[in-house]
């Protein structure tokens, strides 16, 4: 399969994962709940278990824009991990959310412990910054949208 | 099996016909007289409006002599045809070009990645997995649309969902959608499939199909059993006027279906 095979914590080393999976804890949030917002302290993060999360930025005189959807197996979050620590974007539940989450500064003070844990994480986190790049660049090419040229399917 | 196409257009008539999305209608195609040869999954028919031109078109539906096309308005032509109505008569040629093999997957999971209209291609494709329960492993279809409004047969797909694992994501969310907002290949973590033992179908804009497949490869995809359709200005659907040319290929004869061992260095080479 290949859900487990993409997921944040299958990318660590089973060292690494079983030491970040002792800092967690299981909770479960229904469809609507508000995670966090733009600009909030950035103090805990999650591994999503099951459910659906959407990533919204608010529009000034419009509902918030979902930006992305991340699902089961995805950090949800990042902002913690780098100063100033504030949510780049707002969460809400999108559909009954089990998770792993994890309390920020307990992570960053394990981190700054142990630099080869350290250095796992922020390389994984990296891993999902840049893929989410990737994926935003791809989008911006509005690539569904009409072609200018060339022959229609 | 390939069928020697016919060269000459013969006269189809629009026996039916249903708007998609704003640009984007599908219509049924019955001959007149003298049927063409029959159709696979992935080829193409050179459709022609009578005083306008001909285009490609992929069959999104084969039904005995029936044939379905979906086609979206992007220039005169393709206008001409999306704005067709019941009792039309077009010029149709072919078939052209290779087809999805599907057959030759027999046994192994299915993995079906479509982008906008690239949908339609594989619609048959689906559907003549769907029809043969066993034959295949299991089946994926992940769609990638900008918005939900542009999704093409959602009907379909919520009908493939129960014999199917069907995904859908948009780029771009209104107030009513509650599905999955973000690319197409995001889908990817969320499919069941075996890498080692998964033929992957892929049709839509060609960066969609270059992130997939390098996707599917990365999880461990075999690059042979990867299969894309791609797009070029098709003209003569012989090989012969060379207008779908790309490097060594020329597309209507020898795709638009080629394996991803053939496509990438090619899709990689600027100016080809």
């Amino acid at each position: 399969m290949t859900t487990a095979a993409s997921g944040f914590l299958a990318a660590l080393a089973p060292a690494h994962r079983a030491r970040l999976l002792g800092l967690a804890r299981e909770v479960s949030f229904p469809a609507g709940v508000r995670l966090f917002e733009e600009d909030g302290a950035a103090d805990r993060f999650w591994i999503v278990r099951s459910g659906s999360v959407a990533l919204d930025i608010h529009v000034p005189g419009r509902r918030g824009a979902v930006v992305e959807t991340l699902g089961e197996g995805e950090l949800l979050g990042w902002s913690w991990l780098f100063e100033p620590y504030r949510w780049h974007l707002g969460a809400q539940v999108r559909s009954a959310l089990l998770a792993a989450e994890f309390d920020a500064p307990r992570v960053r003070a394990a981190c700054a412990d142990d630099p080869a844990f350290g250095l796992a994480i922020t390389h994984g986190a990296a891993r999902v910054i840049a893929r989410r790049l990737k994926a935003t660049r791809t989008r911006l090419l509005d690539l569904y949208g009409p072609p200018d040229t060339g022959a229609a399917r | 099996m390939m069928t020697t196409p016919s060269l000459v257009p013969l006269p189809y008539r629009v026996v039916a016909r249903r708007d998609d999305t704003a640009d984007t209608a599908t219509i049924a195609l019955e001959p007149v007289g003298t049927a063409l040869p029959p159709f696979a999954p992935g080829q193409f028919a050179m459709v022609y409006a009578f005083g306008v031109g001909d285009v490609p078109l992929s069959v999104c539906g084969i039904d005995g002599n029936r044939l379905t096309h979906s086609v979206r308005a992007v220039g005169a032509i393709s206008g001409a045809l999306r704005a067709l109505r019941p009792g039309a008569t077009v010029g149709v040629r072919g078939p052209f070009g290779t087809d999805w093999g599907l057959p030759g997957a027999a046994g192994s999971d299915l993995l079906v990645v479509a982008g906008g209209i690239g949908l339609a291609p594989l619609r048959p494709l689906v559907l003549a997995a769907l029809a043969a329960p066993g034959r295949y492993g299991r089946l994926n279809v992940l769609v990638g649309a900008r918005e939900p409004r542009e999704l093409l047969y959602p009907a379909e797909l919520t009908a493939w969902n129960a014999a199917a694992r069907v995904l859908t994501t948009v780029d771009r969310a209104d107030d009513r959608w509650q599905g999955d907002v973000g690319v197409v290949t995001t889908l990817l973590d969320r499919a069941v499939f075996e890498p080692r033992t998964t033929t992957a179908f892929v049709c839509g804009p060609e960066p969609m199909i270059r992130a997939t497949a390098d996707d599917l490869v990365q999880r461990g995809v075999e690059p042979e059993r990867i299969r894309v359709s791609l797009e070029r200005t098709m003209h003569c659907g012989t090989g012969h006027c060379g207008h779908c040319q790309l490097g060594p290929l020329l597309l209507c004869r020898d795709g638009p279906v080629v394996s991803w061992t053939r496509a990438r260095p090619l899709l990689l080479v600027r100016e080809l």
